[in-house]
């Protein structure tokens, strides 16, 4: 569904990215690690168009989107989170919901400022999806809050709820449980799992190991910028490659 | 669901609207229980104003720009129709929408340069449109009158009824008003205003989400400059004389100040906005020689206690205490 292909990224001169190429199934989730620095964060940006590679394409359903601003990717059926949560903390839960339908709620400003019966009608549904949605994440009795005063684990479920609200073809997990408690991770995980039972295609970004091994069904692993081994998760965990990327080359210091 | 909550559920579900529908009767009657023509002259000014602040509130409020220059889209709406009419003889209300299209094209060739900019830089920019129109006000004597002003500028008329009367100004202007509100009131209920408060929250999500960031702005740009125009014809119309010193800086300066004191983002707080600087010189006469001071100390007390206005300031309080309220209380039954 995804296709990444010798995508290249040089800041200054300096690599963080170096050919890296790999594919993304439908209907399966994909975890990219790596240790600090190994250009993770370049990655998902790339993927997500926050940046430009240098070189390589980056393919989604046969179409080139490398270079391409960022606001396309909604309208192909790519949703993202983000690492440190970008909500709208004035805007009540619904309407922070309500954003993530952007992409099917027109784009007429003269629409927009008449709003015909068709368009009324049109943010009716929106807004009952908003809510199924909000229902999906347990933040219902929440719904006219501003989001801005909500705890941390339901700011990051409020940010699950706007992201999948399109039902994407495909979504982006930037680090879905940085920051919680084991409790807390371990309900994103059964959400993810169930995400994952539903048919969604993931991409994750994640540094937490054991969440990864138990959810993934490939495992893309990143190291000074360059894709070392991409695989099952059981293979993963054996990589020799691998192993030295974490814990440094167990030879030359035995 | 008893008599009592469905009448309940239809004023929340309809709140809106209901407002509105209130709004204008109290208007419809204003011009009975307000007989003295002067006191209607004050409100139809508000009226004016508050054209002009609606459509600033969409690009600064809700957008989270900054214009400190939108006097000029108000000046060049005034000029334009006192120079259609006057100096070339054309009939009022399509010299309106001319000149008002002639405003939103030159709000779109300045927004595409002006809108890659944030912040002071915005706000410098924005400014230095607003001198230089200034300036050509003043010196362009052929054109505009220069600093003695453009007079004999003829009021309104639809058919034969000519609306050179306060009380025939108040409905014409404030129908208008309402106008503007009703469709502000549209646009920030629909996808293309949560995309605008979006942008102004966060533009990285915004773009994420599927915003168009620089497109967005620059159209919310070109709709206020459209209502400070249509303000501004209407403005030269009511009065029959205008001057440069209408639309210099520091009336853009006070459109800013209205648009806070009402609330950014707080549509209904744009029109108490607008009336509470507009009346302000009129309760004391003191404000009128210190204008300038009043204003800017009054900017400093709304940003320093009230950040977000009056109106929304106030109402987000509220809504924010009984937010927390609730939480308490939910995690208290959690907790016992």
């Amino acid at each position: 569904m995804l296709h990444l292909e010798q995508v290249s990224k040089q800041f200054d001169g300096l690599p963080a990215l170096t050919q890296v190429s790999f594919a993304v199934p439908a209907g399966q989730l994909t975890a990219i690690i790596g240790p600090n620095g190994a250009g993770k964060s370049t990655l998902i940006n790339a993927i997500c168009g926050q940046l430009r590679p240098d070189s390589g394409a980056i393919r989604f359903a046969g179409r080139n989107m490398a270079g391409q601003p960022p606001q396309l990717r909604p309208h192909l059926g790519i949703q993202r989170t983000f690492q440190n949560l970008r909500l709208f903390p004035q805007l009540s839960l619904v309407d922070n919901v309500l954003t993530g339908l952007t992409c099917e709620a027109g784009r007429s400003l003269l629409m927009a400022l008449l709003r015909p019966p068709y368009l009324r009608h049109r943010e009716r549904q929106l807004r009952l999806r908003a809510l199924a949605a909000l229902d999906r994440f347990g933040l219902t009795d929440k719904a006219d809050w501003p989001a801005g005063v909500l705890a941390y684990g339901d700011k990051k479920r409020l940010e699950l709820a706007r992201a999948t609200v399109s039902n994407p073809r495909l979504l982006l997990l930037d680090e879905p449980v940085a920051g919680l408690n084991a409790v807390e991770s371990a309900a994103v995980a059964d959400q993810l799992r169930q995400l994952r039972r539903a048919g969604q295609t993931l991409v994750l970004v994640e540094h937490d190991m054991a969440l990864v091994m138990d959810l993934a069904d490939q495992v893309v692993v990143l190291d000074s910028g360059r894709c070392i081994a991409c695989g099952p998760p059981a293979a993963i965990r054996r990589n020799p490659l691998v192993l030295e990327a974490y814990l440094g080359n167990l030879e030359a210091t035995a | 669901m008893s008599g009592r909550a469905r009448l309940l559920y239809f004023v929340r579900l309809h709140r809106c609207g209901l407002a509105v529908t209130l709004f204008a009767a109290g208007l419809l009657l204003t011009p009975l229980l307000l007989t003295n023509p002067y006191h209607l002259g004050l409100t139809n000014q508000v009226a004016l104003f508050a054209l002009v602040v609606l459509g600033l509130n969409l690009f600064v409020g809700f957008a989270g720009q900054i214009s400190l220059g939108h006097a000029a889209f108000f000046g060049l709406g005034a000029y334009g129709s006192a120079i259609a009419t006057v100096r070339y003889g054309l009939p009022a209300w399509p010299a309106l929408l001319l000149v008002a299209a002639l405003v939103a094209l030159v709000a779109l060739l300045l927004g595409l340069v002006v809108l890659r900019l944030e912040g002071h830089y915005l706000a410098m920019a924005t400014l230095g449109f607003n001198l230089v129109l200034h300036s050509v006000l003043l010196e362009w004597d052929s054109l505009t009158g220069g600093p003695s002003g453009f007079y004999g500028i003829a009021p309104l008329q639809l058919g034969s009824f000519v609306f050179d009367s306060e009380a025939r100004l108040h409905y014409l202007l404030w129908s208008l008003c309402l106008l503007a509100l009703l469709l502000s009131l549209n646009l920030v209920r629909s996808g293309v205003g949560r995309g605008l408060a979006a942008l102004a929250g966060d533009p990285v999500a915004a773009a994420a989400l599927g915003v168009a960031v620089g497109p967005a702005k620059i159209r919310v740009f070109v709709l206020s400059a459209v209502y400070a125009a249509v303000g501004g014809s209407l403005f030269a119309h009511s009065y029959g004389f205008i001057s440069p010193d209408s639309f210099d800086i520091f009336a853009s300066t006070d459109l800013v100040i209205m648009v806070v004191i009402g609330g950014m983002g707080s549509l209904w707080g744009s029109l108490l906005g607008a009336a509470f600087i507009s009346l302000l010189p009129e309760w004391i006469d003191l404000f009128e020689t210190w204008k300038d001071f009043v204003h800017g100390g009054l900017l400093v007390l709304i940003l320093l206690f009230l950040p977000q206005g009056l109106v929304r300031g106030l109402s987000e309080t509220l809504r924010r205490r009984t937010a927390l309220k609730q939480r308490q209380q939910v995690s208290g039954h959690a907790a016992s």
